[in-house]
Formats: C-alpha cells, structure tokens, sequence
C-alpha cells in the first residue's frame, strides 16, 4: 500500500497510527513536501483482516514476541498456559534499567495471565527502545498505539 | 482522464509495511526449519480415518528410534497429541529464543492448540463476528506459521505434522516450508476415503510436494486374542492409491483394541507394543532405512 499527494506528485510517508478502541484504526501519511496529512481510517472488519495476518499497518520498530499472534488473538487461553516471572522480577534494576510504576503494575495485573508476560515485555523493549526509564499508564498508552497493540 | 502514478511507478518503499512484514514473518519460519532435517506431513482427506492417532504413534516411535524428533498438532480445532501422549498440563516456558515446548518420556517434542486452551473449551478467536470466515482463514494460517516459527524446536531429524483434513493446512505448509517437507497419505479401505485422500496428495504434488507414501490405516481388524486379522472396512484404498498414483504403500494398520484402549489413557508405550502399535515402529524403521525422515 502507497499513498500519493496528487498536488505535488510525491509519494507520503507513514506518520502514526492510532486504535480508539473500538476495533477501529486510524494511519497516518504526510507528504514530504506539502506537509499535507492524511489519515486512513478503517472499520473493526477490515482492521481485523490486516491484524489476522500478524501485520501492523506502518510496520512495527519492537521485535515480535513468541506466537504473538496467536496469544493476542486467541479468546479465553488457559491461564496458567505460559510460565513468566512475575510482574516484578524482570525489571531490577541490574537486569534492566526500566521502572514500573506501581500504577502500571496494577493495570498490568489486570491483564489476563494469558497475556500478561508478552504484553510486559513488550512494553519493556517499548520503554527502553525509546530511553524510557519509568513505565506509567500513559507510557502504557503511547505504547499500544504506536504498537498497534490492539487489545492489549 | 488525469495520469495518477501507479504503484510501481512510485519507487519509495511500502509505507504501510506489510510486504516487508509478512517476507520477515517467512525469513523466521526459515530460520528455525534450517534446524529440522525433515518436515514429515500426516494428511488424510477426511476426518475419522486415524491420522493423528498414526501421526502421533509414528513420532513417537522415531523418538524412540534414537532421532530427535518433534510433533506439531496441526489439528488447531481438533487438537489430540497431547491427550494420546499422556502429556501433563504444565505451563510453557518462553525465552527470548521462543516457546519451550513439552517434551515427554521418551524425548519427542510436542506443540499443540490443547496445550493454550482450558480443558475443553473450543478454539475462539477475537474479532468482529460478522463475516469473521473473511479473517478466520488468514488467523489460523497465522497460528500454524507461529507453531512452525515461533515453538523452539531445536535441531531435530524430523518434525511430524499432523495436519487437519483436507487440502487447505498442507498447501501452507507447501508454501512456508517448501524445501524440506515429505508427505505422507493416511486412508482407512473405504472407496470415499480413498477419494478424498487422492485429492489431498493431489495438493501436494501441485506443489511440488514430495510424497513418501501411503498408510493404510484401520486396515482390519486384529483379534485380541489368537492376533489373526480380520475384515472391518471394505476397500481396498491403500493398493488402489499405491497404484494409481505409483507410491509405495508403506504401512497396513490393523484396528487394534488394545492399542485404541492405551490411546485413550495416554499410554503410548503400551500402544507401541501393540499390534498396531508394532506395524507403526515398522513404518517408522522403514522411513528411517529409506532416508525419509
Ligand atoms: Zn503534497
């Protein structure tokens, strides 16, 4: 998929990505030479066509976790299926120099266990990615919209 | 009309990625089968004719044989390895290298749905419920392509897909592992199994599959008593397919209560015992004689 400004004839480039919520997607592209954005917004079906085969549209920087795809699409996955460290080993300092903030770690506990130890570290390799040092909500927030992550 | 730019007239890369993601999603399959020295694919046509009970059997007996090798359940909506092989629910390690994925007694590796679902729930996805058979397809693609990629097999000598009926899973499997994959038929005598196993193998050879041969499953019954075997299905599939489409028929498996009853606890030692169990260790050696696996 390529977007094009007609006025200047040049190719857009990928801006960002936002998920409302509500299996919607918005993407957006700027062309580089009149600055004009646009914004492709795609409805809960054709978001879930693009997501079903394990593809973020603009691409993703964090590397894939294991079966990411079928652990984030897979409804009701045996709780106890994964062995992860807990919410609050990974991250002393030594091994990592990411904090989670204790507001973070709740909003993360409430994550189903299915899911939970994927979706630290992907916010982990998010935060250190982007020289993050402390691991709040809204980093939490930023992160799953950048990622594309939806519903988690 | 006005003269818009065609995509390939653009010469800027995909902005949205997903050419460049979905080559990287087979660049990781290719990664870990370079460590597999053969992908032996279980097929049948149709449902009820055995195959993951001969899929599982036959892993195990090459785990036996001395070969490392490995199962994947490719069966997502009808998973059983775990069951036949007696696994215990344990939970899965992850490391940065991928899943960890159960090993039992005897050194066979297994992957499976069973082992991500609660004990007998189906397999749901998420997603919007109308229309979901437009995205459903491409999902369980996805998951299969994650079970090759993403479970850490290890170096094995054969990995043994048992794949679901029909033609759909090995036709993926063709196209993400095409290199090092085998094919083996499985049929039981009937005139309709043979016809639906015919059209799977079909599939295969399209794409340039090489089959190993056919097994013959449910081919008589044995008596538990004296041993003698006995009629149970008419037909003569397994001779038929060898014939027509000129492959070995590499195994008859008589129906074996003894062997369906240590199926159904887990027992897979016993099984291998067994009459059927012993006809399956025989196609094993044989595959591993030829090179097969
Ligand atoms: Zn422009």
């Amino acid at each position: 998929m390529k977007f094009l400004c007609i006025d200047c004839d040049e190719q857009m480039g990928f801006g960002e990505r936002q998920l409302p919520g509500d299996g919607t997607l918005a993407a957006v592209f700027r062309c580089p030479a009149c600055g004009r954005e646009v914004a492709m917004l795609t409805n809960p079906m054709e978001t879930q066509v693009v997501s079903s085969l394990g593809i973020k549209i603009g691409g993703r920087t964090v590397p894939e976790q294991p079966l990411e795809l079928v652990r984030s699409s897979l409804d009701g996955g045996r709780d106890e299926a994964f062995a992860e460290p807990p919410v609050d080993s990974v991250t002393s300092p030594e091994t990592s120099p990411v904090e989670w903030a204790e507001t973070a770690t709740r909003r993360l506990e409430a994550v189903p266990s299915f899911v939970r130890g994927m979706v630290k570290r992907i916010y982990t390799d998010y935060a250190k990615e982007h020289g993050i040092h402390e691991i709040t909500p809204e980093i939490m927030d930023q992160a799953r919209t950048d990622l594309g992550l939806e519903g988690m | 009309m006005r003269k818009i730019r065609t995509y390939a007239d653009l010469e800027g890369p995909d902005r949205s990625g997903l050419g460049d993601q979905l080559a990287l999603q087979h660049r990781r399959v290719d990664r870990r089968m370079k460590a597999v020295r053969t992908v032996l694919a279980v097929a049948s046509g149709k449902g009820g004719v055995g195959k993951s009970f001969v899929a599982a059997t036959l892993a195990s007996a090459l785990a036996r044989g001395g070969g490392t090798a490995g199962l994947l359940d490719a069966d997502l909506n009808g998973p059983t390895a775990p069951s036949l092989l007696g696994l215990p629910r344990r939970s899965l390690s992850v490391t940065n290298d991928g899943v960890v994925p159960p090993v039992d007694s005897a050194g066979l590796r297994v992957f499976s749905t069973d082992l991500l679902l609660e004990d007998g729930e189906p397999l749901r996805w998420r997603g919007p419920a109308a229309e979901s058979s437009v995205w459903l397809g491409s999902l369980e693609k996805g998951a299969f392509r994650e079970f090759l990629s993403d479970v850490s097999w290890g170096e094995l000598d054969v990995l043994v897909v048992d794949l679901p009926p029909g033609a759909q899973r090995l036709v993926e499997l063709a196209e993400l592992v095409p290199k090092r994959t085998r094919v083996i038929g499985v049929t039981i005598p009937t005139s309709a199994s043979k016809a639906a196993v015919a059209r799977s193998l079909r599939a295969a050879g399209d794409r340039d599959l090489p089959i190993a041969g056919i097994v013959e499953n449910m081919s008589g019954y044995a008596c538990g008593s004296c041993g003698a075997v006995g009629p149970l299905h008419p037909g003569d599939a397994g001779d038929a397919l060898a014939r027509e489409l000129d492959l070995p028929l590499l195994a008859r498996i008589p129906f074996d209560a003894a062997a369906a009853a240590c199926a159904e606890r887990g027992d897979m030692n016993g099984l291998l015992a067994s009459r059927a169990g012993q006809e399956i260790a025989a196609l094993a050696e044989r595959l591993e004689r030829e090179g097969a696996p």
